[in-house]
This record gives structure tokens, sequence and C-alpha cells, in this order.
């Protein structure tokens, strides 16, 4: 099968109105090349779930400056002054999530999962209109899982099957998304022929990933 | 105090509190400069949040690793034996109660141990970020803090900002002193030569109780 697919053509599938997860923190870890596209684009009223919005001309944070995203599902903003702004103005609906949580939540989406329980935000603005839910005398908030129509993940190696391994600190979020989204485009940075990447190695298993960008 | 000395004066205290092994979480600001102050022996585990235990400095001029960077997206290394993972397993790393020690900055503590450190509604909200897991999940929460901003207290009565995590402060240690946060209240155990109590209890809105056996500053 060739998931091969030209950048134009991985920009293409993200439209109008679409809730996209792109990878990466603070840019490490993003698929560059494609999201650079994407800014390019133009595509308007995404729901954009990231970990933050690294900076006003690097990233994802190129569409929060073009104005492309209507709401964000994130954990920080404190990089990108473009996103204050936005929200200040109220052009930007913005749900603030914490870091772990968001991690979870996406987990939890590509698992299968109705959610999880944790401890993390209770007695703040966080646990505001959710369940607490009692386990063996200690109280958790219920989250819930999270899903996007189109996941965005960078990956440093990947066979031209689409198996994943992802150099230093740039795995983040990129595996998690990889299984939360009803379509996954991966950037690889080195490509190498099916069989080369020992299995035990690969971080996301090709049969997360329907399309290939060469970077 | 000058502020370079303050922040030397804080981060010094605060590394007095490691042990040989520890896995440690550092925040922004004061909490990066721990590590220069570890006593020869003492050896400590980095974890840094977007995914990596084994955190070493950062690299020399020209061989910075565009992969390989920490939670403000600084460049590092990655040190014999490190390991690194996506961030449900970092963060599984961190609530479930695998990092020793966490230590952070603060807008605001009180005297539950309540903290806040994310938002100032209306001016600046640059988001949790990782904060609030660190907190609920470390072992143990050191804030490593200036006593006051701007002349205002820092150290309340009750904190009026939204919180980041409540009750889950275990000790402060500012450029004045070291405070235990108990149940009886926060309990001023060590005092910086160049202050007094009076001093230190006009710098804090919160009610002191001061140790029987209140002892100077070790730094």
């Amino acid at each position: 099968m060739n998931k091969f697919i030209s950048i134009e053509k991985a920009v293409s599938q993200v439209k109008e109105g679409m809730t996209v997860m792109v990878g990466g923190f603070l840019a490490n870890g993003t698929p560059n090349a494609i999201v650079d596209a994407l800014a390019q684009s133009g595509v308007k009223n995404l729901t954009l779930i990231c970990n933050d919005t690294a900076y006003p001309d690097k990233g994802v944070g190129q569409l929060i400056a073009n104005k492309q995203v209507k709401k964000l599902i994130v954990s920080h903003i404190g990089t990108n002054p473009c996103t204050s702004e936005q929200m200040n103005s109220g052009e930007l609906d913005i749900e603030f999530v914490p870091q772990g949580t968001l991690a979870e939540r996406i987990r939890s989406g590509g698992a299968g999962l109705g959610g999880f329980l944790t401890t993390t935000g209770m007695g703040t603005i966080v646990a505001e209109g959710k369940p607490v839910v009692c386990v063996e005398g200690k109280e958790y908030l219920l989250e819930k899982p999270l899903r996007a129509d189109i996941a965005l993940v960078g990956a440093s190696v990947g066979d031209k099957s689409g198996n994943l391994i992802y150099k230093g600190t740039s795995q983040n979020f990129n595996p998690l998304m990889a299984s939360a989204a009803d379509l996954v485009i991966a950037e690889i940075s080195e490509l190498v022929e099916v069989g080369e990447l020992a299995p035990e190695a690969v971080r996301t298993p090709a049969i997360f990933v329907d399309y290939i960008v060469e970077k | 105090m000058e502020k370079d000395q303050i922040k030397q004066v804080i981060a010094k205290r605060v590394a007095m509190e490691l042990k040989d092994g520890d896995v440690v979480n550092l925040g922004i600001g004061i909490p990066t400069l721990v590590p220069n102050y570890l006593k020869k022996g003492v050896e400590v585990i980095l974890q840094t949040e977007n995914g990596m235990l084994g955190m070493g400095p950062a690299p020399e001029e020209g061989k910075e690793n565009p992969e390989l960077t920490n939670a403000g997206g600084g460049y590092i290394t990655a040190l014999a034996g490190a390991s690194s993972f996506d961030s449900a397993t970092s963060f599984g790393i961190i609530r479930g109660g695998h990092v020793d020690v966490s230590i952070l900055g603060a807008l605001q503590v009180d005297e539950k141990g309540d903290l806040a450190n994310w938002m100032i509604p209306g001016k600046k909200t640059p988001g949790m970020g990782g904060a609030m897991d660190l907190l609920v999940g470390a072992k143990k929460v050191i804030l490593a803090m200036e006593h006051t901003a701007k002349g205002n207290p820092k150290i309340m009565k009750k904190c009026t900002l939204p919180l980041t995590a409540a009750g889950q402060v275990d000790m402060i240690i500012t450029e004045m002193g070291v405070i235990e946060v108990t149940p009886q209240g926060l309990v001023l155990k060590e005092i910086h030569p160049e202050f007094t109590v009076e001093q230190v209890k006009a710098a804090t809105e919160a009610a002191l109780i001061i140790a029987d056996d209140l002892k100077p500053m070790a730094v």
C-alpha cells in the first residue's frame, strides 16, 4: 500500500471547521513542513488541539497568528503573544487543560476509553462542571476523551509503511495523537525501507498512519 | 540584597533539600539554578515534563540538537543513562508519585499550602502547562520564590488568584527564610541573618508561627 502524498495533498485534507491535532512541544516534534504549508493555505475555523501555541512565526503559532483557529484546546500559550491577544479580544475560544490531563485525554481517545480519573485540577477552576468520582475514599475528576478529524505528527525516522521513531524529546504528544484521529498524516525526516527498523524500537505502529509526507 | 544574590541564596538553600538519587523536576526561573549548588556526592535525576529523565546541562555552542529540548524550549543534553518517552508516560511518572521533588515558582501561596501561579485574570494567562500535575503528583513540593513582589506580600492568608492546586505545597524557600507548611499553619524554621523576625512578619500577609528552634538560614 502506497501511503506517500505531497505536502499539498496533505494540507488539502484539512478542511474548514475541522478538529486538528498537531504534535510537538514548542515546535520540537511538530511536522513543520506540513504546518508551514497549512499556514500558507489559509484554511479557517479550525479547532486546534496541541500542547502549546509555540511562537508567532514557528510551528502551530503561525496558524494562530494567521487567525485560522477559532477554538484551541491547549496547556500553555505563554510563548505566543498572538494567542493571548486573540483570547482577550474574544476572537479565540480557549480551553486550558493541564498538560498531563491533555495527554491522557488524547490517549483515552485513541485507546477506546470513556475517559479517566485524576486528582489534577481538584480545587481549581479546571474542576468546574466536571463530575467527581470517589474511589476507595479518594475523590477524582472525571476527564473525557479527546479525538480529532485529523492528526498531524512529526517523526525523526520512519519506514515506508509508516512505522515511526522519535529522537530526543521530539516524541511528546505525537504517538498519542497518532492513535486518536480519523486520519493521520506523518511527516518523516529520515525515511528507511520496510524491515530496517527494529520492531521493539517503533513507537508508533504503522497501522495508525494513513499518509506519509517525506520532509 | 541584590536581585542576583536573592536568586543565589534561594537556589543554594533549595539544593540542600535534595538527596542523592532523587528524581527532581525544575520549574522555570530560580529553580533552574538549583543544580549549580548541589553538594558533592549528591546526584539527582532531572525529569523534564516534555519527556525525558536524565536531562543534562545546556550543550556547548554549535552542538545544539533541535530534537533535544526542555520544557522551556531551551537546548539540553541527555546524560548517559537518560531515557525519553511520550507525554502520557511523562505525566504518568509525575502523577504516579515517581518524582521525589518538584521545585516551582509562585505568584501567591497561602496558609493552607494552596498555590496560584498560572493566571492573573484580565492581565496574563500563560496557562498551567504541567504545573497542576506536578503539584498533585510529586512527593514533595518546594516553592523557590522571592518573598515579595514589588514590595507586596506573596505569602497570603488566602490566595486571591485562581489556584493551580489546593493544599499541595510542603515548603517555601525565599531570600528571607525557610517556611514549612504544616496542619497548624506556616512555620518559620530558618531566617536569613540579614533579616529580623519582625521584618519577615511585615513582608508576609499570612500568620507565621515562629519555630521554637528557629535557626539561621543555612546558606
